[in-house]
């Protein structure tokens, strides 16, 4: 069981309120989007989930363990691969694991083989694409001991065409395992194809405006990209950042 | 790297150049002997100044070895203790304005003619070049992948070993390029200043007899011992950064 919660966390930066009382509950095996502009507080956020630094005031627990300010407890993808350069694809893959247990090579090698990567294993990230280098950095965050996965806009740097095939593979092994993941995007479409439910965040200081579920069955196909209620739900959220940016 | 030809061409040309010159002007060959000349001599002469090669290439490897230690070992705890960092880092930097030459007299007062000044005056000139390079690498530590490792919680030794110190490889084999040529430098130099043997004492030898040619075939030993070192540390830089000679798909 690994339900991430958040509650009534505000933060400061000298005189801007950059999060005001923003509480979410992340069930076990949950896809949860957050979904806001740019600069709207979400790093802020991910910075106390990872416990960077501590919250003014309000609580994050993890299955009930309090993780406030702890570092370490949750499974980090961050916007860039970040992969480190003189180390091979497997060796990247396994770097978090080693931070935390003495790393399992097969399993890695399996995962890998799984995503494609097998032939790449022994080569060095400079190698790869820059859809292959957020593989692996996706592989390397599921390896990762920690229950909770936090993946910080994984997909923002890739061109279209390449983050449409991403966000299809990266449900595909989503669904295998169903670990509970927070999605940070700005990306509307991305947010609906992948979701359970999408959160959006008010601008400055950021709260949760507004929470939508999503319906569509899993596993989910790309058609679903294209239907009314798709296109019903892009409208909806559309409005919703649209009057919230005016206010 | 590919054309590599052309400068070779060029520096027979000069080669050449001096040759003729020698020749054609009667140079007497106590001031500038040809290289034909030099060439006979530290073939002739080999016997007479092998035991001198061997002192000094002991010499600058041992002064080289002990003073990338050194330089090792200060640029970490410059690294690790900022509170140090900010006391010392301005006087290493002030005291490199210091020719360490001008060190040496003093440390044979010390030390005497022996093996130990001479250590340490190598051990001087080679540490620094190493701690500025190693500092410099850890202050330039990729800023995204020190933020991945805080998310991920690493632990500060395993920031250091697994981050930091990696990253800072290429700068520290900068600074062994450089500390290579310095130790060599460093051992002639202070074999001038008093010795029984080694390629320094063979160059004054020949010096104050106005063997100029000998003088010549022990600035050759300099230099081919200057590139030899030189070329090993490439070797074991080619292959601990092999990860930096991969083609990329896109750099």
């Amino acid at each position: 069981m690994s339900k991430l919660e958040i509650n009534q966390l505000s933060k400061r930066f000298d005189d801007t309120a950059v999060l005001e009382n923003v509480s979410l509950v992340i069930k076990d095996g949950e896809f949860v989007s957050l979904l806001g502009p740019s600069g709207s507080g979400k790093s802020t956020l991910f910075h106390l989930i990872g416990g960077l630094f501590a919250p003014d005031s309000g609580s994050i627990t993890l299955d009930g363990e309090d993780i406030t300010g702890k570092r370490g407890k949750i499974s980090y993808m961050p916007q860039s691969p970040s992969l480190f350069p003189w180390r091979s694809v497997l060796d990247n893959v396994l770097l978090a694991q080693e931070l935390k247990e003495k790393p399992n090579r097969d399993k890695a090698i399996e995962m890998l083989n799984k995503v494609g990567l097998s032939e790449y294993k022994e080569s060095y990230p400079r190698e790869l694409s820059g859809g292959m280098k957020q593989r692996a950095a996706f592989v390397r965050s599921l390896l990762s001991p920690q229950k909770a996965m936090l993946l910080d806009e994984p997909f923002s740097a890739l061109d279209e065409f390449t983050r449409m095939e991403m966000q299809k593979w990266l449900l595909s092994i989503w669904e295998e395992a169903k670990p509970t993941v927070l999605f940070v995007t700005h990306d509307i479409e991305e947010a609906i194809f992948l979701s359970d439910r999408i959160l959006i965040l008010g601008d400055r200081p950021a709260t949760i405006v507004k929470e939508i579920s999503i319906q569509f069955s899993r596993p989910r196909v790309e058609d679903i990209r294209l239907s009314e209620e798709f296109l019903h739900i892009k409208r909806e959220i559309y409005q919703i950042l649209r009057s919230d940016s005016h206010d | 790297m590919r054309k590599i030809w052309i400068p070779a061409v060029f520096l027979a040309f000069l080669i050449v150049m001096w040759e003729v010159s020698t020749r054609l002007f009667n140079i007497e060959s106590w001031i500038l002997p040809a290289p034909s000349i030099i060439l006979q001599e530290a073939v002739q002469s080999w016997t007479n100044y092998q035991h001198h090669i061997s002192s000094t290439v002991v010499l600058t490897l041992s002064g080289f070895a002990i003073g990338v230690s050194i330089g090792l070992l200060i640029a970490v705890l410059l690294h690790v203790l900022p509170f140090v960092r900010q006391m010392v880092y301005p006087v290493l930097l002030l005291s490199q304005n210091i020719p360490i030459i001008v060190l040496a007299p003093l440390l044979v007062i010390w030390f005497g003619y022996g093996t130990l000044p001479k250590i340490i005056i190598i051990t001087l000139v080679c540490f620094f070049p190493v701690t500025i390079a190693t500092l410099d690498g850890f202050r330039q530590t990729n800023r995204e992948l020190v933020h991945y490792m805080k998310m991920a919680g690493a632990s500060k030794q395993q920031m250091f070993t697994k981050l930091e110190l990696p990253h800072a490889l290429p700068s520290i084999f900068s600074g062994l390029k450089i500390s290579a040529t310095y130790s060599v430098m460093g051992a002639v130099i202070s074999e001038w200043l008093g010795a029984s043997k080694g390629i320094g004492v063979y160059m004054t030898l020949a010096s104050s007899s106005f063997r100029t040619d000998r003088v010549f075939v022990a600035i050759l030993l300099v230099i081919l011992l200057c590139f030899i070192l030189f070329g090993a540390i490439i070797l074991i830089e080619r292959f601990v950064l092999r990860w930096q000679y991969v083609k990329g798909e896109n750099r």
